[in-house]
């Protein structure tokens, strides 16, 4: 046997050992060292004859290349073994809570606004704003409730002055009038916000809001003041099959008049909406007085609409399932936490409007 | 309004049930509020024999009575009245039963040790009559043999509640309601003939509308009616009233309420032998005094309507009457008042006196001017009947003549309107069953409104009828085009969107608090803008609007930590004002944090929750909205609910135009005074009106897409400065030294202590280096490192620490 051979059988067998991270180093200087068995033999080539040095050399460079990539080889297993000996002993236990996060809520009054924007947005009704202090004469005179007016009995309303000028809005609708002074027909809005009427107990909170509707335009009829509301409806409660119902009424700014009730029924001691032989009144509406369209200088030949306004806590109340109103306002944080929406949870048409 | 189907019966001719009579009133907009049966509180009251009565032994003014209650059953009762008596047939209330007078619910009971098992009644407690002396005393011969049986006779007709709009006047009556449905196909009105009354001699008593501005009375007619017997009213009058939730007083009264509520032709009876001479409508003068039925005297401003005499004033015209002149069971001659008083004045008054009768309630919706006669007509029939006497002619004194209005309808606006026709036939039929005079023209119809509907002014009140009768269910649904020619949202409504969103996504939960708050908490949050008071607040600690959310947001925050919670994130979009003027208002997000983070927490040390937790929220709500982070400037001058040493504002840009944002820790006086337990609070306000909004969206604000990849490098400084110098603007000046090479400028550590001198602190920062044309050579960055020290020292005043 050559002595190639034997230095590779040797430590062929010696590498089978289990060996740390020294030894092997030991190992590599024995070997491939300034002095190591294979560097000498390698110095030795130089005296094979020549005939034989061909074959000494290709010899000597295949074991060479063996012991190496077994050297190799052993050290990613010691370092391997070594990592997983490590890791074994850095293991948690992983059930232990993660970092802490709070999440944060969206109130439902506001999920509603959103997802009633939404449905509007989509038969091309843009959102106006209007302040919540109103002078008398947007928020009663210009909607064709003078001052006398029984009407104004049914809106108990908060004052800021002694003469009665100024007050908070008891409704949505002053917003109309504030749009159609500004700019000129067609006009296609909604008009959400806060109004006030001086009214408080279960079912009545001092603060509450509306979504005001106008649409004026030519030829804008009765159908399609139902139509915009059979659609709206159906598309907020998401259910394709609800009793709707026009009932005529009265409001000082529009005539006709009507207030839409929709079906429903209890079941296991909840309200379902849809088609239940019970009727819930849901907003108010109807066609646009004319008086009001000459107090805002719009020539009623040409120009005829509709308007609506829809109370919101109300809607959120039936949609999401809340009994008491004034849990809408009492920020508590048990409540606010159970019945507030994601803020990731963005109403829109190509989503859904609704998880 | 409420009504029995057996008195709508009275004006109607139906063969419809009363569930379809209500649905139809429900349909036709007379809205059905709810219906009641009526005979259930008064079905438990049995007509009884008392068959023995002894002493009480332990109270000399009770009896124990033995009562044949009919069915083999005797009960004991225990009773005070003087008049029970064996043998007496009177009221008996089982046990369970509600006493109408003054809703009491009887129960087995004990009195002076004897159980009593029921009541016997007086006829007050049953609102029968004024009559409280003593128990009912029925009369033999009629109720001997109906021992047992229920005293009111079961009722089957529910009494029907409906709300009636402030526009229908004329369904504040009975007859109005008949008319209604009768137009809607559900019945005919049934024209009640008049009985011929003997009237001989003229009314004597002088009447005088004086001419003078303001007058509020248009009509006054009345009719004497002399030598009457004024009596309890018979049975079905009794009923009536009953069944209107009112309580019967005296035949006169009655019947005056009763033809208001029949015919809704408000009626005054006053006593006529106590009008002193005439009687003269004219306008009040301050200061005139009054008493009023309902026993309360009433002070009287300039030109309110008055009904007086010579000795003063007998009542407020169409309000309420006055005591003096009322009328009483001993009453002989009676004058009865129909009178037209004017809407407008009605409510004047009534509003300034408070009052709210029936009798206003209809005068201020407008009554029927014409029906004058029709109510003096049904009155004097009644009395006539009932307490006999002579009634004499009607006297009528008018101020001015009514003139019908009439309404030219063109046929067409119908279908305009309403997006669907109907033939004409059947408009005509429909005016006419409501009473319109009709002379038909080519295109149109001319009508004649009846004078008992004074909301009819205008063609699309005609049309309404017509669509209300016809059946709001005929309108044909046009389904809404899905199309849009302006954006939903303007950037402003967007940005409050976001911004809104933004904020909860940083854990803070949403609240909707009241746009008023208590003054007293507000006071503290005021700052130098003027208190908005409410002039009619709903309850003394909501009587201001906010100045700002802050106020609202504490005091609920403070119920929530007194729930428990002891970490809470709380915000609200909203609101606040700073004058009472329509537009003195700001839309404000406000946001709270209390208490710690990372409380209990196995990873991390807890620690309270700070400025620099605020600063966060605002400033990265601020860069996700689209503003740059870079630019933002920031201040210390903050209003005094902050901690002024713990609080800042943010502008978007150096300029400082507007305050975009507060933030801070709220001052400890604050807490103290509100009294509120938490480890910490701090808070931010971000004002969005505000926020400037650029013309260009967020993608076309952004600049070319540039970067570089040679080498970068990163030098670390620590330079001491004064303690008040703001470490926002070391970071300017070494930032602006070279745009290009400074990429980034790093606050790694803030020192103040040892080895620095008092009033001095040491800023340690880290720059990072980077040129976008080639790798920087050591010369480049020690030339750079050297301007960068030499700047800050020139600039600053600081010095690098070695």
């Amino acid at each position: 046997m050559s002595d190639i051979k034997k230095i590779k059988d040797e430590f062929f067998l010696k590498l089978k050992e289990d060996l740390n991270l020294n030894q092997i180093n030991e190992i590599k200087n024995d070997l491939f060292g300034k002095n190591g068995l294979v560097s000498s033999q390698f110095k030795k080539l130089g005296s094979v004859a020549e005939e034989e040095r061909k074959k000494f050399a290709s010899e000597l460079n295949t074991v060479k290349d063996e012991l190496q990539n077994k050297l190799v080889k052993k050290i990613q297993e010691i370092e391997s073994k070594e990592i997983n000996q490590k890791l074994e002993k850095e293991k948690l236990d992983i059930t232990l809570p993660e970092r802490p996060f709070f999440k944060g809520k969206i109130h439902p009054v506001s999920q509603a606004i959103d997802e009633i924007s939404s449905i509007f947005s989509e038969i091309g009704f843009s959102v106006e704003e209007g302040p919540d202090i109103e002078n008398e004469y947007n928020n009663f005179t210009a909607l064709n409730t003078p001052d006398n007016h029984p009407a104004r009995d049914m809106h108990d309303t908060f004052y800021l002055d002694n003469k009665k000028e100024l007050l908070l809005r008891t409704h949505t609708s002053p917003v109309q009038i504030r749009t159609m002074l500004k700019e000129k027909p067609p006009f296609k809005i909604i008009a959400p916000g806060r109004t006030y009427r001086s009214d408080s107990d279960q079912t009545h909170a001092p603060m509450f809001h509306q979504v005001e509707g106008l649409h004026i335009d030519k030829n804008i009829n009765m159908g399609h003041l139902k139509g915009c509301l059979d659609y709206f409806i159906k598309e907020f409660f998401e259910i394709d099959k609800i009793k709707m119902r026009f009932r005529p009424s009265h409001f000082p700014f529009t005539e006709p008049s009507a207030e839409v009730d929709i079906g429903y029924e209890i079941k296991d001691g909840k309200i379902v909406i849809g088609e239940g032989d019970k009727w819930l009144e849901i907003l108010g509406c109807g066609m646009v007085h004319p008086n009001v369209l000459k107090n805002v200088k719009i020539d009623t030949k040409k120009y005829q609409g509709y308007a609506f306004g829809i109370g919101i806590d109300r809607l959120a109340m039936l949609k999401y399932g809340i009994n008491d109103l004034r849990a809408f306002f009492d920020c508590d944080y048990r409540w606010l936490n159970h019945f507030g929406f994601d803020p990731l949870d963005v109403p829109t048409n190509y989503r859904g409007l609704s998880r | 309004m409420k009504i029995t189907t057996n008195w709508l019966k009275e004006h109607l001719d139906t063969k419809f049930s009363e569930n379809q009579i209500i649905d139809k009133l429900t349909e036709i907009g007379l809205e059905v509020e709810s219906v009641e049966s009526q005979s259930t509180e008064l079905d438990s009251f049995l007509i009884a024999k008392i068959l023995k009565t002894k002493k009480h032994p332990g109270a000399d003014r009770l009896k124990v009575c033995d009562v044949d209650i009919g069915k083999k059953k005797i009960v004991t009762v225990v009773c005070g009245a003087s008049n029970a008596k064996e043998g007496l047939l009177t009221i008996y209330a089982p046990p369970g039963a509600v006493i109408p007078k003054n809703q009491m619910k009887l129960v087995v009971s004990k009195i002076r040790g004897i159980t009593s098992y029921g009541m016997l009644c007086s006829e007050s407690e049953l609102n029968l009559s004024e009559k409280s002396d003593g128990i009912a005393e029925l009369s033999n011969s009629k109720y001997n043999n109906k021992v047992g049986k229920n005293y009111f006779p079961r009722n089957t007709s529910n009494i029907i509640d409906i709300s009636i709009t402030p526009n229908r006047a004329d369904c504040l009556g009975v007859k109005g309601l008949a008319r209604d449905l009768a137009a809607a196909g559900s019945g005919t009105l049934i024209d009640k003939k008049k009985i011929k009354l003997i009237q001989k001699n003229k009314q004597k008593i002088n009447i005088k509308i004086t001419k003078e501005k303001n007058q509020g009375c248009n009509i006054f007619g009345s009719c004497l009616i002399s030598g009457v017997k004024n009596t309890e009213s018979p049975k079905w009058l009794k009923e009536k009233i009953i069944s209107l939730g009112q309580k019967p007083i005296s035949a006169i009264v009655d019947i005056t309420n009763y033809v208001m509520f029949d015919l809704n032709r408000p009626l005054h009876a006053y006593d006529a032998d106590k009008i002193d001479k005439g009687i003269i409508v004219r306008n009040s003068k301050k200061g005139e005094i009054f008493k009023a039925l309902d026993n309360k005297d009433y002070k009287l401003e300039n030109d309110m309507c008055v009904i007086t005499d010579n000795s003063g004033v007998l009542g407020l015209g169409g309000i309420i009457g006055g005591t003096r002149s009322g009328t009483e069971l001993e009453t002989k001659n009676v004058l009865i008042e129909a009178a037209y008083f004017i809407p407008r004045s009605i409510r004047k008054t009534s509003k300034v006196l408070n009052i709210d009768t029936d009798a206003k309630f209809r005068f201020e919706r407008g009554i029927d001017p014409l029906s004058v006669e029709q109510g003096l007509q049904r009155a004097a029939e009644l009395v006539k009947k009932i307490c006999g006497g002579e009634v004499s002619k009607f006297d009528i004194q008018k101020v001015e003549n009514i003139k019908k209005k009439i309404i030219k309808f063109e046929i067409s606006s119908f279908e305009k309107i309403t997006g669907f026709s109907i033939k004409q036939n059947e408009m005509i039929k429909i005016l006419n069953k409501l009473g319109f005079e009709i002379k038909k023209e080519k295109k149109a119809l001319i009508l004649k409104v009846p004078s008992w509907r004074p909301d009819i002014e205008q063609e699309i009140d005609i049309i309404e009828e017509l669509v209300r009768i016809h059946g709001y269910d005929k309108i044909q649904i046009v389904e809404p085009e899905k199309s849009r020619t302006k954006p939903t949202l303007n950037k402003k409504q967007r940005l409050f969107h976001f911004l809104q969103r933004s904020i909860a996504s940083k854990g803070f939960i949403e609240t909707i608090t009241w746009s008023f708050t208590d003054s007293k908490i507000n006071k503290l949050f005021l700052e130098n803008n003027e208190e908005v008071k409410i002039v009619n607040p709903i309850s003394s600690d909501l009587n201001v609007l906010r100045s700002s959310i802050f106020s609202n947001l504490i005091i609920y925050l403070n119920k929530n930590l007194d729930r428990g919670f002891k970490d809470i994130s709380l915000f609200e979009i909203g609101p606040i004002f700073s004058g009472s003027q329509p537009g003195q208002q700001e839309t404000v997000v406000c946001g709270l944090r209390a208490g710690k983070i990372s409380r209990l927490n196995w990873l991390e040390k807890d620690r309270l929750v700070d400025v620099f937790d605020v600063k966060q929220d605002v400033v990265r709500s601020l860069v996700e909205s689209g503003f740059d982070q870079n630019k933002l400037y920031i201040d210390d001058k903050t209003p005094s609910y902050y901690h002024p040493g713990k609080s800042g504002r943010i502008f978007l840009n150096k300029d400082k135009e507007k305050v975009v944002a507060y933030f801070g820790e709220i001052h400890p006086i604050i807490l103290k005074k509100i009294d509120i337990k938490t480890e910490s609070l701090a808070g931010f306000e971000i004002f969005l009106d505000n926020i400037k909004q650029t013309k260009k969206s967020l993608n076309n604000q952004k600049t070319q897409y540039k970067y570089s990849d040679y080498q970068k490098s990163e030098r670390d400084f620590a330079f001491v400065l004064n303690k008040n110098f703001h470490v926002q603007e070391l970071i300017e000046v070494i930032s602006k030294i070279d745009k290009d090479l400074i990429r980034a400028v790093k606050v790694f550590d803030v020192y103040e202590g040892d080895n620095i001198p008092e009033g001095k602190k040491s800023i340690a920062l880290n720059v990072t280096i980077q040129s976008s044309e080639k790798t920087l050579k050591d010369e480049d960055l020690d030339r750079i490192n050297q301007l960068i020290i030499s700047t800050v020292e020139d600039k600053t005043g600081a010095k690098i620490r070695s």
